[in-house]
Order: C-alpha cells, then structure tokens, then sequence
C-alpha cells in the first residue's frame, strides 16, 4: 500500500500510475458488488457483510488518493466500530432476521423513496455547488507538511467550530440514549458483590453452598440419610463406610461462621 | 533514515521480506506453544510435555498435525460462507500487522540495502490498529455463523472485549505519538534512540539533564495502560471471558475443529506477539539493544538488532504466560469496569497532562507555571481523593438464616402437575401398578 501512496504522491500530472490503475479496477467492482449486494441480501447479516466490504475497498481508495490517515481511519472507525455495532444488534436480535415482504407502516415504502430521492437531490446539488467553485490546489500543496499535518492543522485552525459543533452533538446524543436506557433504582435496591459477599459472611450465616433445590436434606453431614417424600430415611444416600446413625440436633446443624459463639446454649 | 528508505525494495526481496516474517510468525507460534506449556507446567510443579524430542520441543508439531488432520465439521444450523470465511478473515488480520513491524536497521541484503521491516507507512500504527480491529469481525462471525448458543455469548462477549479495550490501547498510543511527532514505527523506534535534554529552570536554578528515550520511562503511565489493555485486548488471562471453559465452554470456537480451528488458535498467537511487537517498539526502543550493551558501539548495526528485538518480545510472551499461571479471571462486570471507568478517564487526563508540559515547556518560564499548576491539581486531587465521606460499614445485626441455613421444601409440598403431562396421562391407557412393596427394597443395597 505505501508503495501505490507513494506512486500515487509522485504522480503529479495526469497519467495514472500502473498500481493505481490495477488496484482501482479490482476493488471497484468489488466496491459497487458490495454496495448493491447489501441492497439485495435478505440475510442481515450478509447485508452488513456486503457493506463492509464496500467501506474497506472505499478505505483503500483513499489511501490511494494519497490519504493514508483518512483512509485508515476509515477502516477503523467506520468498520471497525460502527459495523461492529450494527453486527452487533443484528445478533440480538436474531439470526434468522430476514426482511418482510409486509408493509407494516402504511405508506413507508412510497415516504422512503421521495425522502431518499430529495436527499440525493440535496447531497448531490451542495456537492455539485460546493466542489465547482473550489480550485484544487493538489496533492503537493495539501500533504507539504505530511498527511497528518496537514489535517490536523485545517481540523483545529480553520474547521475547528464544525469539529467542536459535531462532538458536541455526538456526546449529546449518547447522552440521550444512555438516559433513554437508564432504569431508576433506589439506593440499596440493586444489591452489589460487595453487599452480597458481606451478607453471606455475617454473623451465624452458613457461607457454603447450600443444597440444591429438591434436595430433602436437614443437615450437611455426609452421615445425615437423606428423606424419602414420604418423610422416612433413605438408608441407600450414606456411604456404607460410613457408619449410619442418627445425629443429635445439635451435630446435624448446619455450620456457621464465627457468629456461633453467640448462641451458645445450642452447642 | 526516514520513510525515505521504504518503496526502493526490488521485488525477489519483498517477497524474501514477506516469507521470512511468514516463516517466523509460524515457528514462534510453534514454540510459543511449546514454551507457554513448559513454564505454566513448571508455575504448576509438573514437567509439562517432555516426550516428544529434547525437552518435548516437538510436541507442538505432533499436536498441530494431529489438528491439521482431524476431521473438518460443518453444523447443521451453521451459516456456510460465514462460517467458512471467519477464520479466513482472523488470520489475515493477524499477519498483515506484521508488514509494518521494525525488526532493525537498515542492512545489506545480497547487495541491496534495505531496511529489516517489510514496508513502512506515515500511518503505521493506525495500520497495526485497523488490523486488530478487523480482526474482531473473524471472532464475531465465527461466533454467528456456528448457528449455536454458546458460541455466540462467546462472541459477543469477545467483541465487547476486543472493542473497549482497543479505545484503552489506542488512547494510550496518542502520548507517544504527540512526544515522536509520528505514526510510523520506524520513526518512533529512531526517536526513541536519541536522549532528549531537558531544561528546568526552578526559583532561578538552571538544571540539564538528558532522559533516557525510552517511551516507557517518559511515558509511564501509557505504558502501563498499554500493558494492560494488550492482555484484554488478545483474549488472555485474567482477562479470557470469550473462552471462560466453566462457563461458555470453548467461546466463539466451540464449533470449530480441524484446520479452521487451528486458524483461529495460531491468529491468536500471532495476536500476542503482534501486540508484544508494538508494545516493544512504541515503548522499549523497538530493536535499539537496551542499556548495557547499548554501551557497545556495534550494537545498533547490522543484523544484531534483531536479536534485542526477539528478546524483547519474548520477555513480553514470558509475562503473558506468567499472567495465566498467576490471576485468577475477572468477573465481568469488573473487567468492563477497570476498562471503561478507570483505564480510559486515567488516559485521557494523563494526555492532557502531555499535552501541557509539551506546550508550557515551549514557552518562557514555562517550566515554572507548570510546576505550579500541577502543584495545585495534585494537591486539589489530593483533597477529594481523602476527604473523609465514605460511610463506615455497619454489620447486620441479624444474619439471613433462611429456613435454618438450608433452602428446604415443605415436607407436604405438594407440586402441581404440569398440564402437559395431564394431557399425556389422560390419553395414555393406564399402566397397572404392581401392589408388592419389593420395589421400595430393592435398591436399598446399593
């Protein structure tokens, strides 16, 4: 990749270099492939792949147009975090996702196409005024310091209110979504670990695990038999090595924690 | 040398470049595998694999073909070409890092000079950053396409993992960046060989002194967060939730076996030494020979450079190995927590505070306000952090005993019957039920 930005950099007139031409006309179909397969998947999952797939080729151009910071912060961002999130909720929501034939919002589709359309028209009108009345000044004016240099330079001297303007509506809007998923507790609702590990230690608790749940037991012995739903003993539940008894109240309690001392007219 | 150097190679050694680090990533892996069971074995008081050739060093080979050959699974729910293509997808990213790692100077290859690293690019380290974080997308899929439940939590908690650990890593990357005035690692292991001289004028005092160029000493902070965040960020204890074995039993590869398994498992390794690489070049000097032989004047020339460089790497791999036979896991929500609540705030105020001294000491008399105004914070943070306002614990007065410790169902418990099974009992033609009481004894001897 270095070698095709660094040929694209020495490419000052007009005649595209050979690497540049060969990577533009492999990635560019697959750049339209991947776009318009992400229109036709009816697999979520395979329409977001698609789209990745676009936005690496497109990362790649950039690096080509002598951009290598734009274009990998393409990768990065682009795929690397925000495709991330939509694969993401994709999974959450379900793999067998697929899109439905049934309109479920009465005339959605016919809002969508003139909404779409009228965008295009927007983007494509301010794109078309804003780049005609602009003179490039090409590559060796806007990289003379380096790539980074250089739009680090324009982001914090000359755009800097666009650049403060959009990360203040970014933090606004995460802002919003983390109020609109916050649940109200009450302080001491939700119980911590820490809060949790204390009460299971306090004073006269048992700390072990306890029985599981169906398991008829009253002590924690091994030499305790087990009980039979019709309350006799089950002598098949104590290991024949062990001899069978009947423990006295006293030893099939369950051990505690240091608290014991306090009731000391059990023990 | 510059960025100069690169793009000049001829095409045989681009290709001799490429097949060599090929070459290395495998055997390292090889015997990383090899090494990583040695050391836990040992950690652990047992030999480890010791059969297979002179101190089992074979036994990563005999157990890579025996995987290579197993046989090759399909699930039945699994979605084909994304099953397929994830592994794919993992061990590309993790090799293709490794085009822009420095393994030392500019040297003579059959008579052409040429600097020991594939190619080099003004955005390296955003390079080595894409990389891993497409790499996640091989996990994700992985995880998807297994069409299983395990393997998917798996995922998921991988990606999460991966995701906000990365923000961590890249955070803690900027100081180097601001301090190199770069993003290529060539020209951030060459300004780390230079000793910067430092002028304090304190309360009138002139003091000089030159600092050693090593990013980890100037920059301690980011290399402890860089430190930490490279474990979360490849999976490894105490930070290995995607493949938790109690708990989500394999992770996102649970479903995988054979040569696609083993991609996985090797773009793993490959992973850890990437990050040992970067970690290396951004903060310990890259191949520069570190300080006592550094004294020898030869030791930054030719080929020797790569051998401080492996051994660099190679301490990192032994602190991995030490990490796994030492911590325990982290629960999850911790895990999430040291990242997100501790990690990323400390970055960015340790950024900040670069970003000052780097400005102030530009100024006149810089010095001495930044000495004040760090005073003041420091003091400031000081007074939050011990102002006495955290209630003092007060134990329960009464334990939570339940029913006598035990959680005991009534001994009249009666259980509803399931509807199904009614339904199934109603249509069912009735059994007849001997009336002999010998079935209650006859288990009783065992």
């Amino acid at each position: 990749m270095s070698l095709l930005a660094q040929g694209a950099l020495l490419a000052a007139d007009n005649t595209v270099p050979t690497g540049e031409a060969v990577t533009f006309w492999i990635l560019a179909p697959i750049a339209l492939g991947g776009a318009i397969g992400m229109v036709l998947a009816r697999n979520a999952v395979h329409s977001a792949l698609l789209l990745v797939c676009t936005m690496l080729s497109l990362g790649v151009f950039y690096v080509l147009q002598a951009g290598p910071f734009i274009g990998m912060v393409q990768i990065i961002v682009y795929t690397g975090a925000i495709m991330m999130l939509f694969l993401f909720v994709i999974m959450l929501v379900g793999r067998h996702t697929r899109d439905s034939l049934i309109e479920v919002l009465r005339g959605q589709r016919l809002a969508a196409v003139i909404l779409g359309v009228g965008f295009a028209m927007l983007l494509g009108t301010g794109l078309a005024r804003g780049v005609g009345s602009v003179t490039a000044k090409g590559l060796d004016e806007a990289n003379a310091n380096g790539n980074v240099e250089g739009i680090a330079k324009l982001l914090f001297t000359k755009y800097i209110f666009a650049f403060e303007v959009t990360s203040a509506l970014l933090i606004t809007a995460a802002i919003g979504a983390m109020l609109l998923a916050h649940i109200e507790k009450k302080p001491g609702e939700k119980l911590d670990q820490k809060v949790l590990s204390r009460n299971r230690f306090t004073k006269g608790n048992y700390p072990g695990p306890k029985s599981g749940p169906g398991v008829f037991a009253t002590s924690d012995s091994v030499a305790t038999p087990a009980i039979l739903p019709d309350g006799t003993f089950t002598e098949r539940s104590v290991s024949k090595v062990v001899p069978a008894r009947e423990l006295t109240l006293t030893e099939a309690r369950p051990k505690a924690t240091n608290g014991n001392k306090q009731d000391g007219e059990i023990r | 040398m510059g960025l100069d150097a690169f793009g000049h190679d001829p095409f045989w050694l681009v290709i001799i470049k490429i097949l060599a680090v090929f070459v290395f990533l495998i055997v390292s892996t090889i015997l990383m595998i090899w090494f990583e069971r040695r050391v836990v074995g040992r950690m652990q008081h047992r030999p480890g694999p010791n059969r297979y050739g002179p101190f089992g060093l074979l036994q990563s080979v005999a157990d890579a073909l025996k995987l290579a050959l197993k046989e090759d699974i399909m699930p039945t729910l699994a979605d084909k070409a994304v099953y397929f293509i994830a592994p794919i997808i993992s061990i590309m990213c993790a090799f293709t890092a490794w085009a822009v790692i420095p393994f030392g100077p500019e040297v003579s290859i059959f008579g052409v000079r040429s600097p020991l690293q594939i190619t080099d690019v003004p955005v390296a380290v955003l390079v080595v950053l894409a990389c891993s974080g497409l790499g996640v997308y091989g996990i994700v899929l992985g995880g998807w396409a297994s069409g299983s439940t395990y393997p998917l939590l798996g995922a998921l908690r991988s990606a999460a993992q991966v995701i906000s650990y990365e923000v961590a890593l890249g955070l803690s990357i900027v100081a180097v960046f601001m301090l190199s005035g770069s993003m290529s690692t060539s020209e951030i292991v060459m300004s780390q060989g230079e000793n910067p001289p430092i002028q304090l004028s304190l309360l009138g005092m002139e003091l000089n002194f030159n600092v050693p160029g090593w990013y980890a000493i100037l920059l301690l902070p980011s290399f402890i967060i860089f430190m930490i965040s490279m474990v979360g960020e490849t999976n490894r204890a105490p930070f290995d939730l995607p493949e938790a074995e109690s708990e989500l039993v394999g992770g996102f590869h649970t479903e995988y076996s054979s040569l696609k398994f083993a991609m996985f498992f090797l773009a793993e390794y490959i992973n850890m030494f990437t990050v040992s690489a970067m970690c290396v070049t951004l903060f310990l000097g890259g191949w520069r020979a570190p300080w006592p032989i550094s004294i020898w004047g030869e030791a930054n020339t030719g080929w020797w450079p790569i051998l401080w460089f492996l051994g660099k790497v190679w301490v990192f791999m032994f602190v991995f190995v030490w990490l796994r036979g030492t911590m325990p896991r982290l629960r999850y929500d911790q895990f999430m927590r040291l990242g997100w609540k501790v990690l990323i705030p400390l970055n960015l105020v340790w950024i900040l505070v670069v970003a000052g001294v780097r400005v102030s000491t530009q100024q006149e008399n810089g010095t001495t306000k930044t000495l004040v105004i760090g005073g003041v914070v420091l003091l400031a943070g000081a007074v939050i952090l011990f102002y006495p306002r955290r209630k003092q614990y007060v134990e329960p007065a009464t334990a939570d005993l339940g029913l006598g410790g035990f959680p005991v169902p009534p001994l009249d418990l009666k259980v509803p019957p399931s509807p199904r099974t009614k339904k199934i009992e109603a249509t069912r033609e009735k059994a007849s039920v001997g009336t002999d009481s010998k079935t209650d004894t006859t288990g009783e001897e065992g």
